[in-house]
């Protein structure tokens, strides 16, 4: 019986790592590697031609100002739409999660999964779906001009707010799930404790309530940030040529311009502004609750 | 659908106010309120859908299926009119089911380890699983295209299906760990007791604790496999996925057969939602 013990013990001790192995070796071909090669282009020189890029390493963090001054207002934008869509995903997502988690007794789960489905369709319909809808011949669009609420220009499409609705909307689904699982593992006991207490609904919300949805909220927040500052669908297919972001512009160095340098750099501009945030998350909160 | 939402709310209205704790002094409109917002929240995440089941059904006069010029049945009739579409959504159900079936391994394995076993760097490995949710899609797909294109390998089918394990494998990882927390396990050290081998152990009870947690997983990433459109955007070389297809047709025409077939995998995954519920009502009930 000792022998097994032991001998189960000392297997435990390369187990995990010869689970971990496959996965983590993986990653660095497929993950870390092509970070490094990116990292590398973004410090190269650009030769040869559109049809046969070439490309030449040397620490030139000159592309790295280059991009900056360059495509400013598509780093601003971008991160200007990402944040406005992220407050409103959380404005629209945390009265739904709230009523999911508290209001919808044994429809829960039915609720839960209709909230899921649209999500089925692939993004690209749905967005395809939102420019039918917003149409200048839309009905939409003569609805907001009947009541006089039509922007000026008269158009709907190609404007800032037309980009922002389609962030908003396609990650939406990211701001919902977790802030409906945080406000879930809520046990209500505290919040009847609070009512014994004689706290109001407000007081009890702003006091238990909000503080343990935190977590929901910032993986929330990140989960609909980071794909929401990347994107460049929503922007090409809602948006004019006055409401690029960077991926539209990474998306064109790379596979039309084939400007590599140009494009690595801005890539690892985006990533890192991103990841800051990110670990400074995880440091103060974990990683657990971010899926 | 919203109607049967609404429906849905209103005797879960009627339990609540039934349940003590909701007697003391909550006004009601404030709870009314509340209500008719997420209720429009959930409206507002069907309006493109009720668009795209729309427009399956019209009859087009130009290339583009953007504006209702009139009822027919003809696309329904003839859903695979449009043999590259159908190629195309073959192809992404072909890489969705291999690069999905590659990372339940790799992650799976991964999630066991991080949640049964000690060890030396699990935080690490905790903390490096994260990096790839973390960094934006654009990124991924471009850093990936630049690793092929030092490597001198052809973009296509391979380096579809090796980018999308890249994505779904950590996925996995952290779906599978977070089922996995909470578990009872010493249900393991039971079964040893009773003297079954641990090899019996691991099928008689590890594993079915584990397996509904992975089946999660592999859906979640069998489903973000299929919808991916930037990273297969940058590594698919000349194939064709459905996102793909989809995004080529916005520039040269869209048939509505894509609708149609967007409204068909609506109406299964609806389908399977239903099973799921009844099957799980069903289980609770026994």
């Amino acid at each position: 019986m000792a022998g097994v013990a032991a001998s189960s013990r000392q297997r435990s001790k390369i187990a995990p790592y010869l689970m971990i192995a496959p996965a983590l070796i993986y990653l660095a071909i497929f993950f870390v590697w092509p970070v490094i090669s990116l990292a590398m282009t973004s410090l190269s020189t650009a030769g040869g031609s559109v049809f046969l890029p070439t490309m030449e390493f040397g620490w030139k963090f000159s592309n790295y100002s280059e991009a900056f001054s360059k495509y400013q207002d598509q780093i601003l934008r971008s991160f200007g739409y990402a944040i406005v869509a992220t407050l409103v995903c959380l404005l629209l997502a945390y009265p739904l999660a709230y009523v999911i988690a508290f209001k919808a007794g044994r429809y829960k789960n039915l609720i839960l999964g209709l909230v899921i489905l649209p999500f089925f369709v692939t993004f690209l319909i749905r967005t395809i779906a939102w420019k039918t809808i917003l149409a200048d011949d839309g009905w939409v669009v003569s609805a907001l001009d009947s009541v006089g609420l039509l922007p000026s220009d008269g158009r709907l499409l190609s404007t800032s707010w037309a980009v922002i609705g389609g962030l908003i909307y396609n990650w939406i689904i990211f701001m919902i799930l977790p802030l409906y699982v945080s406000l879930e593992k809520i046990d209500p006991r505290l919040i009847e404790a609070t009512k014994d207490l004689y706290s109001s609904n407000t007081r009890s919300f702003t006091k238990v309530i909000m503080p343990l949805s935190m977590p929901g909220v910032f993986a929330g927040s990140l989960l609909v940030f980071i794909p929401a500052a990347g994107d460049f669908i929503n922007a090409s297919y809602l948006g004019s040529t006055q409401t690029t972001m960077i991926g539209n512009v990474i998306q064109q160095q790379f596979l039309v311009v084939k400007d590599y340098p140009a494009a690595a750099a801005l890539s690892m501009v985006l990533m890192v502004i991103i990841l800051v945030g990110v670990l400074a998350y995880t440091r103060a909160l974990g990683t657990e609750d971010l899926v | 659908m919203t109607t049967q939402t609404g429906a849905a709310l209103s005797p879960a209205a009627k339990d609540a106010d039934k349940a003590p704790k909701t007697v003391k002094g909550s006004p009601k409109w404030g709870d009314l309120v509340l209500r008719i917002v997420a209720g429009l929240v959930l409206l507002y995440l069907f309006l493109p859908i009720f668009v795209i089941i729309l427009f399956s059904f019209n009859d087009p006069k130009g290339k583009f299926n953007y504006s209702w010029q009139g009822f027919t049945l003809k696309n329904w009739l003839d859903p695979f009119k449009y043999p590259p579409l159908t190629d195309a959504l073959l192809l992404s159900i072909n890489v969705a089911a291999v690069s999905t079936a590659i990372a339940l391994v790799l992650g799976s394995l991964v999630a066991v380890a991080l949640v049964r076993q000690r060890f030396r760097g699990s935080q690490t490995v905790d903390t490096f699983l994260v990096l790839p949710l973390t960094a934006p899609e654009v990124v991924m797909g471009a850093s990936l295209l630049v690793l092929f294109l030092d490597l001198g390998w052809a973009t296509g089918y391979v380096t579809i299906l090796l980018a999308h394990i890249a994505f779904e494998v950590s996925f996995i990882a952290m779906t599978v760990r977070a089922r996995m927390r909470g578990f009872d396990w010493t249900l393991e050290d039971a079964s040893m007791d009773l003297g079954a081998n641990p090899t019996r152990t691991f099928f008689k009870v590890t594993l079915p604790l584990i397996v509904p947690g992975i089946i999660a997983a592999g859906m979640l990433s069998f489903a973000l496999s299929l919808d991916d459109f930037i990273i297969t955007y940058f590594v698919s070389g000349s194939s064709v996925t459905y996102p793909l297809y989809v995004n080529a047709s916005v520039k040269a025409s869209v048939p509505p057969q894509i609708n149609v077939l967007a409204t068909a995998i609506l109406l299964i995954s609806l389908l399977l939602l239903g099973v799921g519920t009844l099957y799980r009502r069903k289980r609770l009930d026994v």
